[in-house]
């Protein structure tokens, strides 16, 4: 709990019961009947961890400390964790109302935990401030390493601190002149007592009356310098008189002008003193103010000609919170697991310019929140990136890409009412289903129009957020699996042909079952209940098959074609070891992957299957996938001795998302990979290879395949509706010669 | 320089510099045959550099035989002798004021001439904001081989419109003399000065005018005292106190102008310098703040309120938020956290004086400098900062602090210095070219 000059936060850690779906088979000694579903799926609860951060201002103090009282009933916690400098003032009232005893944690060490936390975890933490930018905001990738870096603190005073390594760090310098100079001589000026109001204030103002700009002084630049005219030659030089009147926004202005310059100054001799060229900016001075953000941004990118880049983070408020949280939580280790931000749960960033959205930020000055929901496992990047520190897993950027964005919100606005509608139904037994959908429903639409005001709320705003921003505002309402009944019917009725579809596939000839194969696959990803275009039609046309699907398909030569280059490869020794990422439940994975996979294995190819570990629209679960391989393999020697053999293999990927980020698996994907030296990577569906993935680059073969079943996409791409994506790709040649 | 060997190559130098002058001074012999032997060894000296000329200046030349002066009226600038730095805040200017006048020259001189010079010598204020700094002049100096006083006198730049009516009324034109003038305002008011007062102006580059200006008066010293000066035990202010300083081997040296905004530049000869970077928190911020805080209206009132109040009732200081020292990253409790940072409070707004807030102002500009110096001074490694700058006129308070930050933040590696000439060394700068020039 840490607490600065005005807000406090709060983080806590919860369990957080939630309903969640499981898959189990059915005793397979008993004799089963036609009409038997081939597993049983069940809503169960479940327990999980979550971190959740509060923000609110002082003057809730109380309020707050109801707040965890309430919370605080059966545990046996004895001690609170506060820091800041406000720990001191609340001490007694803290100690009292919760009778825990407040250990004051020391407030710089904290904030280093916190950042190092945030930076590690959520992916688009970091980001560069452009003003007048279509989205303002341009989020930095998460580098591998992300130390050293710089962290300017900028509270009331300023401290800079030069961060080495998880626990190494050191304060090398700091200034008074800071947020609470820009508050106090602010208020002190224009009579203005928020600081809120103050930052209004100086966004109205212009400084050129107050201040002595280079062009008073010399009429034009200062030539011989390559100072410019209008560089502020004497913060306020023009207010030393008695006999003339400043508005209060100019004042304001150059107030702000003034210290925001005078930081950019001091960061940028620090920076180069010790050489470091990643500076980040926090504080309640930086905290989501596009204005400090910019004059901060400005003032550095003049002192440093532009070589040095002002970083802010999206969870910069948060920072004191998280650090003592895990000081008090060290005995748990939380670095020993991953951690998401859960985007149903996180109010997001804040446009905080009052004329964008006078009632967010309303909101924001009392009250905000973030949610880490604990992923209970280690999230590690695949080891076959070709560079991990410039991977970016999503393909368009809908921040800057405003016509996207425009698309795909309204896209996903379209689609709303059909979710809802599955969300009902996958739950007719259960209790207030019609209620949850609705609040679900109400949830999202208005995450919709958060975004379509504040892109980057959530960071880079791309259809793999979209999507799971919906995955995350379903759980919050106890939809786990909307998809699960239609899921488990897919599945069931795909089994029923597999046989017949492995031996028409062998009775063709080598050529031609190599490419009836990847039709197959194809064909099969056509069966997508998250593309609009197929849901309608799965919707009206439950007969709508396998055969029709590949009838639909494009002719070749396809969209991106490069079957051949395939096909020759094919004709060469096998791959050692490949790894699937598949996408869709029925006829997707069971007619389309597995008699890919049979057809690898038999070419004497390793295979791992990775499947998602939770739930997203009706992709292919872990759990679900191994009652799938498992019925499969009953009837089919070829993957019953490779699963005996350990030579088919499945994996959880770690994600719940329909896309994938390959710089956060799971650990265990990584070791596997990396142990059966993979040296083939297939990647399957829209969400997985052309809403990300489409360009990153592996130093591997890859094989990228899906059908664009949006036709606003396939138009973008170039192509038509029903086209098709067949990327095989091998690694860059520099890197072969470099292993040669 | 006695003491070690790394002086004979010096001499050595200066021998060869003296062969050299010789031949010069044969050639001059040749040209001016009337020339004195000695007086021609000056003569060269002034004509090559008024830096130059620096050195000799203290020569005692009493006796001027009067064939010199007249042969040397081409090298020399006509009077009345100049340098002007227009700032933008104040007008410096020094006026050379000879004192070896002949009775054949005082019958040449114009009256124009003679007005002006009686006007500037024998008044202290100028119209209603001029002031000549007489603490400052320096007498029996000799300059291009005339012996005078030079003044220093400085206006609010303002009030340049009053100056340029001046001189147009004592037709300064008529003088046919070339002002040598620096600062911005140089250029702002060149076209100005040549309609309004017929005068065209030589415009010179501030910060080599600064480094001249300073090397030369530290050169001729203070009418024989040092020109610079530091704090002893600036740490401890009972002890703490002036004390003058030989700046010999000045190089690399750290010079920061605090004029109305502030130039730190990093000295490596007399000639190699090189801005290291600027602020604009300077003089003229802490003027201006004051003025809105206070209602004043001149630095002197901002001073003198500053010099009764109290900024701890103002800035938030390490122990208001840590309950004294910070330990953990050596912060000692009274060292400012956040200046102006109890001003946040309304209570607190409500409980301090103008007096607070002028010496709040006045410690925050003032530490801001010192900090940025003392980074600039480890990025540039440099031991030795010079201060100079009007900031620092009659603003003991000021220097000390500064002289304090540089050695506690730098555990004594940095030592402050300052000039007593504070904010005239860039008109000096602009005199001496006039002079190096012609």
């Amino acid at each position: 709990m840490p607490r600065g000059g005005s807000l406090t936060k709060l983080a806590y850690y919860s369990t957080v019961q939630h309903k969640v779906a499981k898959v189990r088979s059915f005793d397979h000694s008993v004799k089963e009947t036609e009409d038997d579903p081939l597993y049983e799926i069940s809503v169960q609860e479940e327990i999980t961890a979550r971190l959740h951060f509060i923000k609110f201002e002082n003057a809730y103090i109380e309020t707050c400390l109801d707040f965890v009282k309430d919370h605080l009933v059966n545990t046996d916690t004895k001690v609170i964790k506060a820091t800041g400098g406000g720990a001191y003032k609340f001490k007694d009232l803290i100690e009292k109302k919760l009778k825990l005893k407040v250990d004051k944690e020391d407030e710089m060490s904290c904030l280093i935990k916190g950042c190092n936390f945030v930076l590690k975890n959520i992916p688009h933490e970091a980001f560069v401030y452009v003003r007048h930018a279509d989205s303002e905001f341009r989020f930095q990738n998460t580098h591998p390493d992300i130390f050293p870096y710089l962290l300017i603190n900028i509270g009331s005073g300023v401290s800079i601190v030069k961060v080495e390594s998880e626990d190494q760090f050191e304060r090398i310098g700091g200034s008074s002149i800071g947020g609470g100079t820009f508050w106090g001589l602010g208020a002190l000026l224009t009579k203005t007592k928020r600081f809120d109001e103050l930052l209004q204030l100086a966004s109205r103002g212009q400084h050129a009356s107050v201040d002595m700009l280079v062009k008073d002084i010399y009429g034009g630049a200062y030539g011989t310098l390559g100072l410019t005219g209008d560089l502020i030659a004497s913060s306020f030089g023009k207010s030393a008189t008695a006999d003339k009147e400043f508005s209060k926004e100019d004042m304001a202005k150059s107030l702000l002008h003034m210290i925001s310059n005078d930081i950019g100054q001091l960061a940028c001799l620090y920076a180069k003193l010790h050489n470091l060229t990643r500076v980040y900016f926090g504080g309640f001075f930086i905290r989501g103010h596009p204005v400090t953000m910019h004059t901060i941004t400005y003032s550095i990118n003049f002192f440093t000609k532009g070589e040095v880049q002002a970083l802010f983070l999206r969870h910069e408020g948060y920072l004191g919170a998280i650090g003592a949280f895990l000081k008090g939580a060290e005995e748990d280790n939380p670095n020993q697991y991953s951690w998401g931000e859960n985007y149903a749960g996180s109010s997001g960033l804040m446009s905080v310019s009052p004329e964008l959205n006078p009632m967010q930020r309303a909101r924001s000055g009392t009250f905000d929140m973030l949610e880490m929901d604990r992923l209970e496992r280690q999230l590690v990047n695949l080891p076959l990136l070709q560079d991990p520190s410039s991977y970016i897993p999503d393909t368009m950027d809908l921040t800057e890409d405003a016509v996207a964005r425009e698309y795909w919100l309204f896209c996903f606005e379209e689609a709303l009412e059909g979710v809802v509608k599955r969300a009902i139904a996958s739950q007719p037994d259960l209790p207030q289903t019609r209620e949850r959908a609705e609040k679900f429903s109400q949830k999202y639409r208005h995450k919709l129009q958060t975004l379509r005001h504040q892109p980057f709320a959530y960071g880079s705003l791309t259809v793999r957020s979209l999507l799971d921003t919906r995955e995350h505002c379903l759980n919050e309402f106890n939809f786990p699996d909307p998809y699960s009944k239609i899921k488990q019917r897919e599945n069931d009725m795909a089994l029923k042909y597999f046989q017949k579809a492995v031996k028409s596939l062998e009775s063709l000839s080598w050529e031609q079952r190599q490419f009836a194969l990847v039709k197959g696959l194809l064909a099969g990803n056509v069966f997508d209940w998250g593309a609009k275009a197929i849901s309608d039609v799965l919707e009206t046309n439950a007969g709508f098959g396998f055969e029709e699907a590949k009838r639909k398909l494009q002719e070749r030569p396809w969209l991106v074609d490069s079957y051949n280059q395939w096909l020759e490869r094919l004709k060469g020794p096998p791959h050692k070891c490949a790894l699937f990422f598949v996408d869709n439940s029925g006829i997707d994975i069971i007619l389309g992957v597995f008699p890919f996979v049979r057809e690898l294995l038999c070419r004497g190819t390793e295979v791992v299957l990775a499947s998602n570990s939770g739930p997203a629209l009706n992709d292919v679960t872990y759990s679900e996938l191994q009652i799938l391989t498992e019925r499969i393999a009953a009837m089919d020697t070829v993957i019953q001795t490779g699963i005996k053999e350990e030579r088919l293999i499945l994996v959880q990927s770690g994600s719940s998302s329909p896309c994938l980020d390959l710089s956060r698996l799971d650990k265990t994907l990584a070791t596997v990979v990396r142990e059966r030296h993979t040296d083939l990577v297939i990647i399957e569906g829209m969400g997985r290879a052309i809403h990300t993935n489409y360009y990153a680059t592996l130093r591997c073969e890859s094989l990228k395949l899906a059908v664009i079943k949006n036709s606003w996409l396939a138009e973008r791409l170039g192509g038509v509706l029903f086209s098709v994506v067949f990327k095989y790709e091998e690694p860059p040649k520099y890197q072969e010669e470099t292993h040669q | 320089m006695e003491l070690n060997g790394y002086h004979c190559e010096d001499e050595a130098a200066a021998e060869t510099e003296e062969e050299e002058s010789v031949g010069e001074k044969q050639q001059w012999a040749q040209r001016k045959e009337s020339a004195a032997p000695r007086a021609g060894d000056t003569t060269e000296k002034e004509a090559d550099a008024p830096r130059a000329s620096a050195s000799r200046e203290r020569l005692p030349s009493n006796s001027m035989p009067r064939q010199r002066t007249d042969s040397l009226k081409k090298n020399r600038p006509p009077f009345p002798w100049f340098g002007m730095d227009i700032g933008g805040t104040l007008v410096k200017l020094v006026y050379f004021e000879p004192k070896d006048i002949t009775v054949e020259e005082e019958q040449e001189e114009v009256e124009s001439l003679k007005s002006i010079r009686r006007y500037l010598t024998s008044n202290v204020a100028y119209g209603s904001t001029g002031l000549r700094d007489v603490h400052l002049e320096l007498k029996d100096l000799t300059l291009c081989g005339r012996k005078g006083n030079l003044h220093f006198i400085r206006f609010p730049t303002h009030d340049m419109p009053a100056f340029l009516q001046m001189g147009r009324d004592k037709h300064f034109s008529s003088l046919h003399t070339m002002l040598c003038a620096t600062g911005g305002g140089a250029y702002k008011f060149d076209r100005d000065f040549y309609t309004m007062a017929d005068l065209r102006l030589r415009k010179l580059d501030e910060l080599d005018c600064l480094i001249k200006g300073v090397l030369y008066i530290e050169s001729v010293r203070f009418n024989g005292h040092s020109e610079c000066y530091y704090f002893e035990n600036p740490t401890d202010p009972d002890l703490c106190q002036q004390k003058p300083y030989k700046l010999e081997n000045p190089y690399p040296l750290l010079l920061v102008n605090i004029g109305s905004g502030v130039s730190i530049l990093a000295v490596y000869s007399k000639d190699n310098y090189k801005r290291v970077t600027g602020t604009s928190l300077g003089g003229g911020s802490f003027l201006g703040l004051c003025c809105l805080l206070t209602g004043c209206s001149t630095f002197e009132e901002a001073l003198e309120m500053a010099s009764c109040g109290d900024s701890t009732r103002v800035d938030k200081l390490v122990r208001d938020i840590y309950g004294g020292d910070y330990d953990k990253f050596g912060l000692p409790g009274w060292a400012v956290a956040s200046s102006f940072g109890n001003m946040m409070c309304k209570e607190k707004r409500e409980s301090i004086s103008k007096e607070d807030l002028a010496r709040a102002t006045l410690v925050t500009i003032t530490n801001n400098i010192g900090s940025i110096t003392r980074m600039c001074a480890l990025n540039e490694n440099i031991q030795r900062v010079v201060f100079v700058g009007n900031f620092l006129r009659i603003n003991t308070l000021s220097m000390k602090l500064l002289a304090y930050a540089m050695d506690y933040w730098s555990k004594g590696q940095l030592k402050a210095l300052f000039l007593k000439h504070e904010g005239y060394f860039g008109a000096v700068g602009a005199l001496l070219e006039l002079l190096n020039q012609s």
